[in-house]
C-alpha cells in the first residue's frame, strides 16, 4: 500500500476532513462562550441580536448557500472532464465571496457608525450582557470573515491550477479538499446565522 | 550536526541535497524526527537551566538570587518553554517521527511536506516566544496559564508570547493530521490494527487528543490577544465576561494536553519493557484500549483544576468523580507492564532501568495525582508545593525518564553507534536519587503548606528547600553525565548491527542505520510486535 | 481499507435540488424565529440548522460516498464538541 510513486488520494481526503474538524473546534470554542452567556444574560442577548440587520444576515446566508453549491458542482464538472465549466464555476463561487466580504464590511460600518464596537463608551454604559453580544459578534464573524478570505484565495490558488492542466480529471483531489474547506465555512455560517441574527 | 563514522550507510548519507539544507529542507521523516530530536532537547536544556536557577533562589529564605520580579519571569518562561517547546513535542515529534514509520512498514508519513512544514512552524513559534522575552514589557509574568484577568492586564509581553504558543499549537495539531492519516493509510500487508506496535497505539491515541483538544486553546490564545488589543471584555466581569471561563477553555485544552504529554510515554515503555524482559507483553489489547481510553476519559475531567475557582458545587461533584475514571486505564496500564515482568529474563540495561523508573515515578504521581483529584483534599493543598511535586513526578518522572530510555534506545539504531553501558548507569542512579530527593520533599512542603509561585517562603520551611535545591544539583549532574555518555557514544562508541537489542518490531528487521527508504521491498507483516520467537539474540 | 471505491459523481440536478432545500429550510428558519415560542425558538432554530449542516456534509461534502472510517471520525469530532460544550453547563448552570 505504501508506495511512494502512488497519489494516496482517500488518505489526502481523511487529511482534510481531520484538518477540518480542528477548524470546526476553533469555532466551537466561541460557540462554547455563546452557549454560556446566552444562558447568563437571554434578555441581553435579545436586545443585542435585534441590533443586528436580518436582511444582510439572510442575504448573506443564501449568498454562501449558493457559492456552496458551485464549489459542490466544480467538484462534478472537474469529475466529468469539463475544465471550462469548472473555471466558470470557481469564479462564482470566489464571486459569492467577495459579494459576501462587501455585505459584512457595509454590517459592520453600519454598527461601528452606530457607536457598536469592542471599547466604544456606547457598549460601556448599554446593560453588562449587551457587551458581551457584541465582543462574540465581532470575534465570531471576523474569524468567520478571516476564513472566508482565506478559503477565496484557496479557491483562486486551486483555479490557476485548474487553468494550467495541473488539475484535471484524472487528478483532483486539491479541487476537493479545496471545496471541502469552503463548505466548511459555509457549515459554520449556517449556525452563525441563527445564533446571532434570529435568536431574538 | 557532525555525521557518525558509519555515514555512509543508510539516510545519513542517500541525499540530494548538501549540507544544512539536507537537514532544514528535508522531506525524509528520520531527518524530520533528528530535527525535533535536537530542538526538543535544546529547550530542554534551556528548561532546565530556569527549573535550577528558581531552586537557587528558593534555597534559602529572602531574596538569594532574584527578585520577586525576575522569579515570577522565570517561573513562567520555564513553564512555557518545558512545556510548549519541550514535553507536548517531545516523544511524538521526535521518536514519533523517527520510529513510527518504520514500525508500521511504511516508507515515510502520509504527507512529508507537511511534516518539514510543521517543524518549521515549530521554529517560528519558538522564535515567536523568545522574542517575547525581551521585548514589549519583558518577559510575561503570568505563569504559563496565561489566566486572565492579569494576562490581559499585566505589561509584560503576553501578546508576543501567547501569538507564540499559537503558532506551536499549529504545529503540533499538523503533527497529529499527520499521524492519524498515516496509521490509517500506510499501514504494510498484513499490518493489522492487532498487531501494531504500542508504541504506535499511543501515538495514535495522542495525534487525536492534539486535533480535537488544540483548537480550543488556539481559540483562546485569540481572545487573550485580542481582549489585550481592542478589549472586547469576553472575560472581563465589569463588561459582563466571566474570568473562570477562560479557566474552561484553558483547560478543556491544557488537561488532555497532559495526556498528549504522558500517551507517547507509556508507548516508549510498552516497547522497552518486553523487549528487555525476553516475554511478549501481557494483556496487548487492554495496553492497546487503555490508551484510546485514557485519551477520552482525560478529555472530560478538565474541571479538575478548578476546584477553588469558584466553580459550581456541582460541577466539582462531576469532574472529581470524573477524574477517578481516569485512574483505570492507567492503572491497567502499570499492571500489565508488572505482569509482563513476572517471570520475564530481565536484563538491567539502561533503557530498562529508565522504563522501570518511569513505571515508579508514575505510579508515585498517579497516587499523588488522587489526591488533588479528590477536591475535598485538593482545597487544602491547592497552588501548593505539593501540586509541582505531583506533577514533576508525572512529567519529568514520567515523561522525562520515558524520554531519555527511548534515548538509549533507539538512538543507536539511527547512529549506528551506541553508549557505554557504566556510565549510563551512574547517571541513571544520580537522576533517580536526585529526583526523588528533590520532589518528594516538594510535595512535603506542599502539605506542610508553602504555596507555589513565591520567591520567598516563612523560616520553617528553610531546611526542606535546601534539600530539594540538593536534590536538583544531583539531578542535573546525572543529567550532564547522560547526554555526554549518550552524544559521545553515538559519534564514537561501538558500532552495533542491525538488532542490538532482540527486538520483533520492524525498525529492528531493517538495516541500522536505516536506509533512506526504510524498506528495499514493501514489508509483509506476518506476526506481532511481540513475538520474539523468530527475532535473535541480541 | 484498500477497497477504494471509484469515486461517485453527484449530478447538478441532484445538488441543485439540495441547494434548494437549503434554501427552503433558511427560510422556515426565519419564519419560525418571527413566532413567539420562548425558549423553544432557540431549539428549533439549532435543530433546522443541523438539519441543514447534515445535507451539506451528506452530499455538497461527499460524506454519504465515503468509506466508514470517515464516518466514525466525523462521530467522534461532533461528539467531542457536544462534550466540550455539555460539561461546561455543569458549571454554567448551577452556579
Amino acid at each position: 500500500m505504501s508506495h511512494p510513486e502512488h497519489k494516496d488520494y482517500t488518505g489526502a481526503k481523511f487529511g482534510m476532513w481531520l484538518f477540518l474538524f480542528t477548524e470546526l473546534l476553533l469555532f466551537g470554542g466561541l460557540f462554547i462562550l455563546y452557549a454560556t452567556y446566552l444562558t447568563r444574560y437571554p434578555q441581553q442577548f435579545a436586545a443585542g441580536g435585534k441590533e443586528l440587520n436580518v436582511v444582510f444576515g439572510t442575504a448573506n446566508t443564501v449568498i454562501l448557500l449558493t457559492s456552496s453549491l458551485f464549489a459542490a458542482m466544480a467538484v462534478t464538472s472537474v469529475q466529468k472532464g469539463d475544465r471550462t465549466t469548472t473555471l466558470r464555476l470557481l469564479g462564482l463561487t470566489v464571486l459569492c465571496a467577495a459579494i459576501f466580504m462587501v455585505n459584512k464590511y457595509f454590517e459592520w460600518s453600519a454598527k461601528i457608525h452606530h457607536g457598536i464596537y469592542p471599547g466604544s463608551p456606547r457598549l460601556g454604559s448599554a446593560p453588562l450582557g449587551e457587551s458581551v453580544f457584541f465582543g462574540l459578534y465581532y470575534v465570531t464573524t471576523g474569524l468567520h470573515g478571516l476564513h472566508v478570505l482565506v478559503g477565496a484565495g484557496l479557491l483562486s490558488w486551486i483555479g490557476m491550477k485548474v487553468n494550467h492542466g495541473k488539475i484535471h480529471q484524472g487528478d483532483f483531489v486539491t479541487l476537493e479538499n479545496g471545496a471541502l474547506y469552503w463548505h466548511l465555512v459555509d457549515l459554520v455560517w449556517i449556525f452563525i446565522f441563527p445564533l446571532y441574527y434570529l435568536i431574538l | 550536526m557532525s555525521l557518525p563514522a558509519t555515514s555512509s550507510d543508510g539516510f545519513w548519507s542517500d541525499t540530494g541535497k548538501t549540507g544544512i539544507a539536507s537537514w532544514i529542507f528535508s522531506t525524509d521523516h528520520k531527518r524530520i524526527g533528528l530535527l525535533y530530536l535536537y530542538s526538543v532537547l535544546g529547550f530542554f536544556l534551556v528548561g532546565v537551566l530556569l527549573g535550577v536557577l528558581l531552586r537557587l533562589e528558593l534555597m534559602a529564605p529572602g531574596r538569594t538570587i532574584m527578585g520577586p520580579q525576575t522569579y515570577n519571569a522565570t517561573f513562567t518562561v520555564h513553564g512555557v518553554v518545558m512545556i510548549f517547546l519541550f514535553i507536548i513535542p517531545s516523544i511524538p515529534a521526535s521518536f514519533g517521527n523517527l520510529v513510527m514509520p518504520i514500525q508500521i512498514g511504511a516508507r515515510d508519513v502520509a504527507f512529508p511536506r507537511l511534516n518539514l512544514f510543521s517543524w518549521w512552524l515549530y521554529v517560528i513559534g519558538a522564535v515567536i516566544v523568545l522574542t517575547a522575552l525581551f521585548t514589549g514589557g519583558g518577559p510575561p509574568d503570568t505563569g504559563w496559564t496565561f489566566y486572565v484577568p492579569f494576562s490581559a492586564k499585566t505589561g509584560t509581553n503576553v501578546s508576543l508570547a501567547v501569538l507564540g504558543v499559537f503558532v506551536l499549537g499549529f504545529s503540533s495539531i499538523l503533527t497529529g493530521i499527520n499521524f492519524v492519516t498515516t496509521i490509517h493509510r500506510l499501514r504494510a500487508e498484513g499490518m493489522t490494527w492487532g498487531r501494531l506496535p504500542l508504541f504506535v497505539w499511543s501515538l495514535y491515541a495522542t495525534a487525536w487528543v492534539q486535533i480535537l483538544a488544540t483548537p480550543i486553546i488556539a481559540i483562546t490564545l485569540v481572545l487573550v490577544f485580542v481582549e489585550r488589543v481592542v478589549g472586547t471584555g469576553l472575560f472581563d466581569p465589569s463588561r459582563g465576561g466571566d474570568p473562570i471561563m477562560f479557566q474552561h477553555l484553558f483547560w478543556i485544552y491544557s488537561h488532555p494536553a497532559v495526556y498528549i504529554m504522558i500517551l507517547p510515554a507509556m508507548g516508549v515503555i510498552s516497547e522497552i519493557i518486553p523487549v528487555f524482559s525476553r516475554k511478549p507483553i501481557f494483556g496487548y489489547k487492554m495496553i492497546a484500549f487503555s490508551s484510546l481510553a485514557i485519551a477520552a476519559a482525560g478529555s472530560v475531567v478538565w474541571g479538575h483544576h478548578m476546584y477553588t475557582s469558584g466553580m459550581s458545587d456541582t460541577a466539582i461533584l462531576v469532574f472529581s468523580f470524573l477524574t477517578f475514571i481516569v485512574a483505570i486505564p492507567s492503572a491497567i496500564k502499570v499492571f500489565n507492564w508488572v505482569s509482563t515482568l513476572y517471570k520475564g529474563s530481565i536484563s538491567l540495561e539502561a533503557p530498562m532501568l529508565f522504563a522501570l523508573s518511569f513505571v515508579l515515578l508514575f505510579s508515585i504521581g498517579g497516587l499523588s495525582g488522587l489526591v488533588l483529584g479528590a477536591a475535598a483534599t485538593d482545597i487544602h493543598v491547592h497552588d501548593t508545593h505539593f501540586v509541582v511535586g505531583h506533577f514533576h513526578y508525572v512529567m519529568f518522572g514520567g515523561t522525562g525518564f520515558a524520554f531519555f530510555g527511548a534515548l538509549h534506545y533507539w538512538l543507536p539504531k539511527f547512529y549506528g553507534r551506541r553508549y557505554a553501558e557504566k556510565p549510563a548507569l551512574v547517571a541513571w542512579a544520580l537522576m533517580f536519587v536526585g529526583f526523588n530527593i528533590m520532589y518528594f520533599t516538594m510535595q512535603v512542603l506542599g502539605i506542610r503548606g508553602m504555596p507555589r509561585r513565591y520567591y520567598d517562603y516563612l523560616p520553617e520551611f528553610a531546611r526542606l528547600n535546601l534539600v530539594a535545591t540538593i536534590g536538583s544539583w544531583i539531578l542535573v549532574l546525572g543529567l550532564i553525565i547522560l547526554l555526554v555518555n549518550l552524544f559521545r557514544g553515538l559519534f564514537r562508541g561501538e558500532a552495533v548491527g542491525a538488532n542490538p537489542w532482540g527486538g520483533a518490531t520492524l525498525e529492528w528487521s531493517i538495516p541500522t542505520p536505516p536506509p533512506t527508504e526504510n524498506f528495499e521491498e514493501d514489508p509483509v507483516v506476518t506476526h506481532g510486535p511481540y513475538d520474539f520467537k523468530g527475532a535473535g539474540k541480541p | 481499507m484498500s477497497t477504494e471505491a471509484a469515486h461517485h459523481i453527484l449530478s447538478y440536478r441532484k445538488l441543485t435540488a439540495i441547494w434548494g432545500a437549503l434554501l427552503v429550510l433558511t427560510a422556515l428558519t426565519v419564519l419560525i424565529t418571527r413566532a413567539e415560542l420562548g425558549a423553544l425558538k432557540v431549539w428549533a432554530a439549532l435543530a433546522i440548522a443541523s438539519v441543514k449542516s447534515g445535507l451539506v456534509i451528506a452530499f455538497f461534502m461527499h460524506m454519504k460516498y465515503e468509506s466508514r472510517p470517515f464516518r466514525i471520525i466525523l462521530f467522534v469530532a461532533l461528539v467531542t464538541l457536544a462534550i466540550f460544550i455539555g460539561f461546561t453547563f455543569f458549571d454554567v448552570l448551577y452556579r
